[in-house]
């Protein structure tokens, strides 16, 4: 235990221990998102693309790839969170992360922390694949680098959350699925909200992720659907009731103790 | 009881009704002596696991405290669990992590540096070294047992829990396992194991507790238990069949065994066996002679099956 009273050594074990899981695995964890991305771009960008006309400017295959790019990172972000709280308390191994002297801080920097930096690095691997397929600039590049490390963080939160919740491997699937590849479908990675008939741009500003993929596009061209300050509060706003939530669900004990 | 400067685990009124209802734990009042060898009894279903769960932090109490250590395992939680090692009843284990990393991995999670001296010296004692870097999904089901208690001491603690190590476990295994249990000991660890073996708690244990559907309904010393509940027998095998038992000698405890051939006697092991001398005068004078006398005493686990079987 160091002076400040944070377990710093049980945060390493945990972050280490995910980052090895991952690593173990990872053609299988990059392959699958690279591939998936370019095929997006191969359909989207090309195909597409080709019969579409600028965005503000844009061309079509770089206007999506801010989009994409939140499209892999909140699947990442869920799907590696949720698994990495999720598998030990299904295997029974959670035994010893209960057992161990662990502030919610702690689990939280640990578990979170790793979901959030191979989410990034996976974002990160999936502009530089995009480079390939469409050039293009980034305006704001320290904006972007914040929006991601926003997005993977609230998101690996989001996850984290949804493997305490779920008891059951189903349950672990149903929220990604049905909840979020719907919103970030409709959450304008592939078109701008201007595109959609006046009554649809009003109900689609009641989705969060269109705020997330508007503030990360105008980190790359400085468009935008909604004003960028908007957009980081909803993300802060969106992190912050995640945290509170996690802190009750670990101090209580709730679905982790009996 | 002990008294609290001795203890150093506490338990007082500790409750647990888990969400279903089910009442598992009633108003627990224990202590545990540092530096002792601690069994806990009983029958499938008692509350033994429940218990343990409770003090190491895996299962909330209902009501009621426990200190380990002078730390409230709540309140505390990190100064108490710091120094507290458990070894769960179930197997569970990381398939996938070598035995090297996943007792380091438990060491970090406790808040200790890394130290690969001790944990070979810890892999070592338990004859795991020449596993170290297997996957634990490799390893038989005495081997994984043998991995979770290398976790469970890689960070050193001072209060070691152990639900039932040795179930499962071959016989020399087990032995190896005592072995490791009593030089914890000696190093000024105190231990608080479960078993269904009840020469285990025999051989290693200094005082046992009895807890049955959740209560505890004894806590004893080992030998003053043995002393107290156990039964002795003295069985004279007889030169002459015997068809009853002579009505003189009806006011002692005498049973006949094989057919008239062998006559029992039992009486409480802390009873003197003043009435042994008054019976063989007796058989003595009624001219009944003997070629073969046995003296048996009765172990624990005749002792434990008595007490867990008496309709309370
Ligand atoms: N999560 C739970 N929900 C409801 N009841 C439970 C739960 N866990 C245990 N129990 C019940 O509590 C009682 C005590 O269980 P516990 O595991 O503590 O027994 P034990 O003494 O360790 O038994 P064993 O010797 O079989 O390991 C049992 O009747 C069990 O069915
Ligand atoms: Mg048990």
């Amino acid at each position: 235990m160091s002076s400040d009273g944070m377990n710093w050594y049980g945060v390493k074990a945990i972050y280490h221990f995910e980052m090895a899981r991952w690593l173990r695995t990872l053609g299988q964890s990059l392959a699958a998102p690279v591939l998936t991305t370019a095929l997006y771009f191969i359909v989207f960008g090309a195909a597409i693309g080709g019969r579409m006309g600028e965005i503000e400017g844009v061309s079509y295959g770089a206007f999506i790839i801010p989009g994409l790019m939140m499209l892999s990172i909140l699947n990442e972000s869920m799907g590696n969170a949720s698994f990495g709280i999720f598998f030990p308390k299904w295997s029974g191994t959670m035994f010893e992360i209960l057992s161990a002297p662990l502030s919610w801080k702690e689990m939280l920097l640990g578990y979170v922390g790793a979901a959030t930096t191979k989410s990034m690095l996976l974002g990160l691997l999936i502009l530089v694949t995009a480079r390939v397929f469409v050039p293009y600039e980034i305006a704001h590049p320290l904006w972007m680098l914040a929006f991601l490390f926003l997005t993977a963080l609230s998101f690996s939160l989001f996850g984290f959350l949804i493997g305490l919740w779920a008891e059951t491997w189903e349950r672990l699937q149903t929220i990604p699925m049905l909840v979020i590849t719907p919103l970030t479908f409709l959450g304008g990675a592939f078109y701008s909200i201007d595109m959609l008939p006046p009554l649809w741009q009003k109900i689609t500003l009641i989705n969060p992720v269109v705020y997330l993929i508007s503030g990360f596009r105008w980190s790359f061209y400085g468009i935008a659907d909604v004003h960028v300050g908007i957009s980081i509060g909803m993300i802060v706003l969106f992190l912050s009731v995640c945290l509170l939530t996690a802190r009750w669900m670990i101090v209580s004990g709730y679905r982790l103790k009996k | 009881m002990v008294d609290a400067s001795q203890a150093i685990v506490s338990i007082q009124g500790l409750n647990k009704r888990y969400a279903n209802g089910f009442v598992a734990l009633k108003n627990i009042d224990l202590a545990i002596r540092r530096g002792e060898i601690f069994a806990l009894l009983g029958p499938n279903g008692a509350g033994k696991t429940t218990l343990i769960n409770i003090i190491c932090g895996i299962v909330n109490a209902s009501s009621g405290t426990v200190i380990a250590d002078g730390f409230d395992n709540v309140a505390q939680y990190r100064q108490a669990r710091s120094r507290i090692g458990l070894v769960p009843q179930e197997l569970n284990t990381d398939a996938f992590e070598t035995v090297w990393a996943t007792t380091s991995f438990s060491r970090g999670l406790y808040g200790k540096p890394s130290n690969p001296a001790h944990i070979e010296k810890v892999l070592r004692s338990l004859s795991l070294w020449d596993k170290k870097d297997e996957k634990i999904m490799a390893l038989s089901g005495g081997m994984k047992r043998r991995v979770l208690i290398a976790k469970a001491l890689s960070h050193e603690p001072t209060i070691l829990f152990l639900d039932e190590p040795t179930a499962g476990v071959d016989v020399e295994l087990r032995h190896d396992m005592w072995q490791v249990v009593h030089e914890l000991r000696d190093a000024g660890v105190t231990i608080i194991l479960t078993t269904h073996y009840i020469e285990e708690a025999e051989e290693m244990a200094d005082r046992v507790g009895v807890i049955l559907d959740g209560e505890i309904i004894l806590v004893e010393d080992k030998a003053t238990l043995m002393r107290k509940l156990g039964k002795r027998q003295l069985s004279l095998q007889l030169n002459q069949p015997l068809a009853a038992i002579p009505e003189s000698l009806i006011d002692l405890e005498l049973e006949l065994a094989d057919d008239g051939q062998t006559l029992v006697h039992t009486f409480d092991a802390q009873r003197e066996s003043s009435g042994v001398a008054e019976m063989l005068t007796r058989l003595a004078e009624l001219g009944i002679g003997f070629h073969d006398l046995k003296s048996t005493e009765s172990s624990l686990e005749e002792i434990f099956v008595n007490l867990v079987r008496k309709p309370r």
